[in-house]
């Protein structure tokens, strides 16, 4: 990994998790009707770690579902690389509730729009609102998210590298040059 | 990691990899099966043609079924309502569809290596749905991830597959797979009905019903194929089903808690007593809504290699 600089650390990650809990909650009014769903694999661990901060501010456990957008891809003809598909989480009905998805990274939009179809082949949602730790531009789709942790303006040629602790062993965020594949 | 192979012809020489690839990736395909809309947009513009040159309910449903919730566009050919009756060769039959602009064909015949001839005349990626009495590798795939999904795993459990072995695609199907994965495999039946050279492929021969139930932790029962003239390697059906049906009477007496499962369709009180094929330890409906899951995973992972 090129590491070209250290973005955030694991404070500021901290703060950036507290930040937007305490913002789901104000525009939400509450906790009323929201479902966390995390979008495999670190937007997981970011909507449990937003789950544990709601739960010390509100003492109420907000329902979590986990997210595998893999089947809803539109580059399965385009990828040289055969992606893994692993199992959705979803136990709860998501009709009529107001869903937080949540993922690390947004950069082109085309996984939210995967996330979007998915989700709505589920059932009927009465909001869907959307978290990213980093947005880094360069959109290809009419797509923005409601809380971000951080924007990160970025060049094509670079990287977000998102490190969570149950994953990768550290908290941080990075920005990585791009290595010729 | 993509799978070895872009077609799936039987599961001689398959790697392990691969089996557990195609079985883990089942397990996202039974979670879309329990949803309120059991379909995803994976397959999109590819088209599927199911070609069954030999009769078949329950495969070609399954077949048909995961490809319209994989968003694939499928077209059925059956063999009797076609151009074969004309006098059209299957090679000319085959080269036709394929200039339709096809992309995978599920082939049932029952010629043993058809799907393998296929795969030299056509670019499709080929899945073979049953091939006279060679494999039928779809089948065995469904029966391990059930005894998987029931028992948690296959490596180390013995399972006997029951009946006419020699006449039966599942049961080599099986073999081949289960010994991948680490199962002990035997087989029971009457000796007309088991090969001469089963034991070279690594398989216990036992030809007591009852030994059989003792000694293993899985029974695949297979079905008396009355329609290959089963009833040619044993006096009569009232024989055989006392000699080695399983009834309810014969699993307590053994008092083991032996998983029961069966490939369909059952001879009611010939392999399986009714009591049996309702009971408790079977899992034989299980083993066909696996049947969907394991399909669309053999489906998207071939539809989706580049």
């Amino acid at each position: 990994m090129d590491i070209k600089s250290k973005v955030i650390d694991s404070e500021g990650f901290k703060r950036i998790i507290s930040r937007i809990s305490h913002e789901i909650l104000e525009k939400n009014k509450g906790t009323g009707k929201l479902i966390l769903m995390g979008m495999r694999t670190r937007g997981e661990f970011l909507a449990k770690r937003i789950q544990k901060q709601i739960q010390e501010i509100e003492t109420i456990e907000l329902p979590l579902a986990i997210l595998d957008v893999t089947l809803y891809r539109d580059d399965f003809r385009t990828r040289l690389k055969q992606p893994e598909v692993s199992v959705s989480d979803i136990t709860v009905d998501i009709s009529e509730n107001n869903i937080i998805l949540i993922d690390d990274v947004l950069y082109t939009g085309r996984t939210v729009r995967s996330a979007l179809n998915a989700i709505m082949d589920m059932g009927r949602p009465a909001t869907i609102q959307f978290v990213v730790l980093v947005d880094r531009g360069h959109r290809e789709l009419p797509i923005r998210a409601d809380y971000v942790g951080k924007n990160i303006p970025t060049s094509s040629n670079e990287e977000i590298k998102v490190k969570m602790m149950e994953v990768d062993g550290e908290d941080a965020i990075y920005i990585v040059n791009l290595t010729e594949k | 990691m993509p799978l070895t192979n872009r077609h799936l012809l039987g599961l001689q020489g398959v790697p392990k990899e691969d089996i557990q690839l195609i079985l883990d990736t089942t397990t996202t395909f039974r979670e879309v099966l329990e949803r309120p809309i059991k379909k995803v947009p994976t397959l999109q513009g590819k088209t599927v043609v199911n070609l069954f040159f030999e009769n078949s309910t329950r495969t070609r449903i399954s077949f048909e079924l995961a490809e319209k919730r994989l968003s694939a566009d499928s077209l059925n050919f059956s063999a009797s309502a076609s151009s074969v009756n004309k006098g059209e060769t299957f090679k000319d039959t085959i080269k036709n569809i394929e200039a339709m602009k096809i992309d995978m064909v599920v082939v049932r015949h029952a010629a043993a290596g058809t799907p393998q001839f296929l795969t030299k005349i056509c670019d499709a990626n080929i899945i073979n749905a049953g091939d006279g009495i060679h494999e039928h590798p779809t089948q065995a795939l469904l029966d391990m991830y059930s005894i998987r999904e029931k028992l948690g795993k296959l490596d180390g459990l013995k399972v006997c597959i029951v009946g006419d072995v020699a006449h039966s695609r599942v049961a080599l199907s099986n073999i081949f797979g289960l010994i991948t994965m680490g199962a002990k495999v035997s087989v029971c039946g009457p000796s007309t009905m088991i090969p001469k050279y089963i034991e070279q492929l690594g398989v216990n021969v036992i030809y007591d019903i009852d030994e059989a139930i003792q000694e293993n932790d899985v029974l695949n029962v297979l079905r008396i194929q009355l329609e290959r003239k089963a009833r040619e390697y044993f006096p009569s059906i009232r024989e055989y089903s006392k000699y080695f049906g399983i009834t309810e009477e014969r699993l307590e007496k053994n008092g083991k808690d032996v998983l029961i499962m069966h490939p369909g369709p059952i001879n009611r009180g010939v392999e399986l007593s009714s009591g049996v094929a309702d009971g408790l330890q079977q899992i034989i409906l299980k083993q066909v809504t696996n049947g969907v899951a394991v399909r669309m995973a053999v489906l998207y992972l071939l539809g989706t290699m580049n």
